[in-house]
């Protein structure tokens, strides 16, 4: 069996997606496609002979100096991460979570379980929140991909949404908040007015032990009215 | 005092939360540095026969492995850092060190491990029977002062009881007060119940990830706790140095509730191994190592006879505890749950029994509201099954039984600094409206039912005699050195701006020192037991005195006149007769320079602690110093008090709850920081939401294997599962034993809110009690069907 047998339904979303890879092995599939499941992310580890585990890292390949890993999928990948095009060596099963963490240094990004249940490390990619410790780095090359890092202005003005975060008291111990803070950017781009109890189903994939769930809320709700008014 | 004190502001942290720059323990990075995996026991109770390493330490990559002959061993009882004789699932038993992640998950794999089967135990009272597992090979208990004993119950303890009565035999902790029998005598209801609250784990965010390296014979630490100054000590223990060899760092914590309280072993680990490799390492801990590893709340066993006089007031109570305390020291919960009654209901006559058994589950350590809040979720409801059946009103029973100033605490029955709940009961009722909701109680739709409930809690919230540290350097800044911790509550900040007030020093011109103890911190309690509020606004009033003093002697050794003529306002100390005469600040630390002495550091009192003498010795002539201890008057137990008020629906087809809503009413003393005590409010709130109705331990009885490893299966509580919005209330009353009136209130908003879920749930199914924390959905369901439920009344760790 070939690797991109594997790859089978990946292969249709590719054939569904304008961004069509740069290489035969590339893989890019349309994120807002119900193929995007954790099925398909699963297949995609298991495929790229890496356990599921929260032992998802950079393996012995990386002190090699082949950039093409054993499946042939292309190692030096182009992404686009706030705006800017970041080149990096990605093994096939590495999560995106890792890369920006360790490889980009865009520590942001939380893993509070890295298996998808969380949501501290939420970003945002091509207008769609996702699970970055649940993403496969090789599938959103020539993605948009937005982390917390990137939301601030150059002149340092925050995002409407870190701003009333900040206002409301959102955070308490923090952890959670980049996550929260991505998922609330990504509803108001989605939904600009949204009603408190559409902003709660939307940020209900972003778990808080602090239990600040009333404050984030107020945050997104003064967060909405502020980009309207502003 | 009314500057700072009571008002909302901007904590200095909490910019780099929101941008992603706050950087917690796995955020650091060091050239060079190592990955370390743990290999873990996978039974309950084992003897390692026997390790083969060979095919781990030669595959490409690996640097090291670490086993438990090679760190200090603990004594007794207490948490490994790494053993040969795992006592719960999870245990580490060795770590593997290499250049990355996966080639040490590798290793762990290669490695053979010989384990040799021990007895388990997973359900204290199979424990206490004769002939019963011990979870220890020594015992299965922890006695006070005595350590591991094996205590086994009569036979006759458990013929003696009916079905689902607690035996109670033997305790190991007893104590009593009043008249028991009169008590009773007196009652004209006597409840004998008995009941299950279950353990579960802390679910902190931040998994308790640490990265280490040595540099110039120092250890340097990154960690994820919930205290600064007062984990060194213990830290430097673990790791085999002196604690002013320690470089401990932790700006952040991604969330403790206990369990991130002081130094914890695995934390060590990367130390250990770091000297060992000579390089930089850094352990992620799992979220699954988390619920192993990552301490847990104890569970009750227990039994509760209560007397009623025909209005309501408590006249007796009889308490018995079994404690599920994991396999090694635990946690004083039991005593603290006991402490819990005495204060909240005031019995006349009170008796508590208890005991502690090991059981081979993750190991014990408090969690928000140790032994208070198992206690509210299981006495609250009782209190209603009493109202309901003396015809009393829910509120008015508890108004009735509820402390005030004079009321007496725990065993000794010792003063309370201060006590309000009555005021709060009283607040929560008129706000909430509940002569109005409780009128909808057991209304029904379909198949969904209103119920309401209110809940009440406590915990003991202060301490004292700890150290502060103040500086104002020569432009004029104030520095307030805080050894606290940071986590997440924002309290550390509160409680510095007493400083700034009694200095009458701008917020915007002070400068918080903190998260590093080579930043020349004070020896300050970590930030558990809800206790920063209190203890932390003495210290830094002491120090902040202490600098007023010597702002005041300076201006007169320069100005002229007595200290007393001179006061403080606009960062200058001025003659209060001529106030055309002052020093600003930093001219004032500039003076304070060319003193010397103990106005610049020179000199420091005789009763503060080392740590804080070696902070002051490291900002010698640096500027003004203000150093003390607090010694500042308290007598007695300084109480948090905290009632909930809440309405919700029930489905009582599919067991399915709606918290329709929820206020919460702290006695907190004087309120600090309106937005934070919200936060505290609200956040307990939901946490106690999980704590009364989904997150549990649970166990399989053949293998002892934890069932609930993930978030999904232990379920602590999401946006969906709790209300949209949820409203506060505080009661404001100053404590008179602290110098702004503060108390803490972190750990009883979760305990009063998870009671008063209870209570809201038994009031919905018309008076159905179940003597159970938490009631998950098949509960409620079987309930309302008359059907019975699917666990023995005593059962532990059940579904």
């Amino acid at each position: 069996m070939s690797d991109t047998d594997a790859f089978e339904p990946v292969q249709t979303a590719r054939a569904l997606s304008s961004a069509v890879g740069h290489s035969d092995t590339a893989v890019i599939m349309s994120e807002t496609k119900p193929e995007w499941s954790r099925r398909n992310f699963i297949k995609g580890v298991i495929a790229s002979g890496v356990t599921v585990s929260g032992a998802v890292y950079f393996g012995p390949a990386l002190t090699r100096p082949n950039l093409l890993s054993a499946q042939g999928v292309e190692r030096l990948v182009a992404l686009n991460i706030n705006g800017q095009t970041r080149r990096v060596d990605v093994l096939p099963g590495e999560t995106l979570a890792m890369t920006l963490r360790y490889k980009l240094g865009l520590t942001g990004t939380k893993l509070g379980c890295d298996r998808g249940e969380c949501g501290a490390c939420t970003v945002i990619i091509s207008g769609t929140t996702h699970y970055s410790c649940s993403t496969l780095t090789q599938r959103v090359r020539d993605r948009e991909i937005t982390t917390v890092e990137g939301l601030e202005s150059p002149d340092g003005k925050l995002h409407p949404v870190q701003q009333a975060f900040i206002d409301e008291l959102g955070p308490q111990c923090g952890f959670c908040t980049p996550g929260q803070v991505m998922s609330a950017v990504a509803l108001l781009e989605a939904n600009p007015n949204p009603t408190r109890s559409e902003a709660r189903i939307a940020m209900s994939g972003n778990l808080c032990r602090c239990g600040a769930y009333d404050h984030y809320l107020n945050g997104v709700m003064r967060a909405a009215e502020e980009s309207q008014n502003g | 005092m009314a500057d700072l004190i009571g008002r909302d502001f901007t904590p200095p942290d909490i910019r780099a939360k929101v941008t992603g720059r706050a950087k917690y323990a796995e955020d650091f990075r060091a050239d060079g540095m190592l990955f370390c995996r743990l290999l873990k026991s996978p039974m309950p109770h084992a003897r390692v026969r026997g390790i083969d390493t060979a095919e781990a330490l030669s595959m490409d990559g690996v640097i090291a492995i670490l086993t438990a002959d090679e760190v200090p061993e603990q004594p007794g009882p207490a948490n490994n850092i790494l053993t040969n004789e795992p006592h719960f699932v999870g245990e580490p038993i060795l770590a593997v060190a290499a250049v990355d992640e996966t080639t040490a998950q590798n290793a762990i794999e290669a490695i053979k491990l010989d384990l040799e089967p021990l007895p388990f135990c997973l359900d204290p009272l199979e424990s206490l029977k004769p002939g019963g597992p011990n979870a220890r090979t020594d015992g299965n208990t922890v006695v006070p002062r005595e350590g591991v004993k094996e205590i086994k119950w009569k036979p006759e303890d458990f013929i003696a009881t009916g079905e689902g009565e607690l035996p109670m035999g033997e305790p190991t902790t007893e104590w009593s007060y009043g008249d028991l029998e009169q008590g009773f005598a007196e009652a004209a209801l006597i409840l004998d119940e008995s009941f299950v609250t279950a353990s579960h784990s802390h679910h902190s965010m931040e998994p308790r990830t640490a990265m280490a390296y040595w540099q110039n014979g120092k250890c340097y630490v990154h960690g994820s706790s919930q205290s600064q100054a007062i984990i060194v000590p213990g830290l430097a223990n673990y790791i085999g140095i002196e604690p002013e060899d320690l470089v401990y760092i932790a700006e952040y914590c991604g969330g403790g509730f206990g369990s991130k309280g002081g130094a914890y072993p695995t934390m060590a680990i990367p130390a250990h191994m770091s000297k060992k490799t000579g390089r930089p390492v850094l352990m992620r801990i799992s979220r699954a190592e988390e619920y192993f590893l990552g301490s847990a709340r104890a569970g009750f066993q227990g039994h509760l006879k209560i007397g009623f006089r025909e209005d309501g007031r408590m006249t007796a109570v009889d308490l018995y505890l079994v404690q599920e305390n994991g396999p090694n020291s635990g946690f004083g919960d039991m005593g603290s749950a006991a402490g819990a009654v005495s204060i909240v209901y005031t019995p006349h006559a009170m008796r508590f029994r208890g005991i502690s058994v090991l059981t081979n589950t993750p190991p014990r350590g408090a969690q928000r509201g140790p032994g208070q809040n198992q206690m509210a979720t299981a006495i609250e409801p009782l209190l209603d099954k009493a109202a309901r059946q003396l015809g009393v009103d829910q509120v008015t029973i508890r108004r009735l039984n509820a402390p005030d100033n004079d009321s007496r605490y725990g065993a000794n029955q010792g003063p309370v600094t201060s006590a309000h709940l009555r005021e709060a009961l009283d607040i929560g009722a008129d706000q909430f409206g509940w002569t109005e909701r409780s009128a909808r109680s057991g209304q029904r739709t379909g198949s969904k039912v209103i119920g309401v409930g209110v809940g009440q809690a406590f915990h003991s919230a202060g301490s004292s005699g700890f150290d502060g540290l103040v500086r104002i350097t020569p432009d004029g800044k104030l520095h307030v050195h805080t050894g606290v911790g940071n986590l997440g509550t924002y309290s550390y900040a509160a409680t510095s701006r007493v400083a700034a007030e009694v200095l009458k020093h701008r917020w915007e011109n002070t400068v918080l020192v903190r998260g590093n103890s080579s930043h020349h911190l004070p020896w300050n309690n970590g930030q558990f037991g809800s206790n920063t509020s209190f203890t932390m606004t003495r210290t830094n009033y002491a120090a902040a005195m202490d600098a007023l003093k010597k702002l005041k002697e300076l201006a007169a050794i320069e100005l002229g006149g007595e200290a007393d003529d001179y006061d403080v306002a606009n960062e200058t100390v001025f003659r209060r007769s001529n106030p055309s005469r002052y020093m600003t600040y930093a001219q004032a630390a500039q003076q304070a320079i060319k003193a010397g002495g103990a106005y610049s550091g020179y000199e420091a009192p005789d009763d503060i602690n080392p740590m804080t003498r070696r902070s002051v010795e490291g900002l010698v002539g640096t500027g003004l110093i203000g150093v003390a201890r607090d010694n500042l008057e308290r007598r007695g137990t300084v109480p948090a008090l905290a009632a909930g008020f809440i309405e919700i629906e029930i489905d009582v087809e599919t067991g399915r709850i709606e918290i329709l809503d929820y206020l919460g009413v702290a006695d907190c003393g004087t309120v600090l920081h309106p937005q934070s005590l919200a936060t505290q409010i609200k956040g307990g709130a939901v946490m106690g939401f999980g704590m009364a109705c989904t997150e549990r331990h649970i166990y399989d009885p053949k293998w002892g294997l934890p069932g609930g490893i993930g978030f999904y299966q232990a379920k602590p509580p999401s946006y969906v599962d709790v209300p949209a919005e949820m409203s506060w209330a505080a009661v404001d009353i100053p404590d008179p034993q602290n110098p702004v009136g503060a108390k803490g209130i972190g750990e009883p908003t979760m305990g009063c809110a998870a009671a008063a879920l209870l209570c809201a749930i038994s009031d919905a199914l018309g008076g159905h009690y179940f003597n159970r924390t938490p009631v998950v959905r098949d509960m409620i369901v079987n309930a309302s069907m008359g059907r019975s439920q699917s666990h023995r009344p005593l059962q532990v760790n059940t579904q």
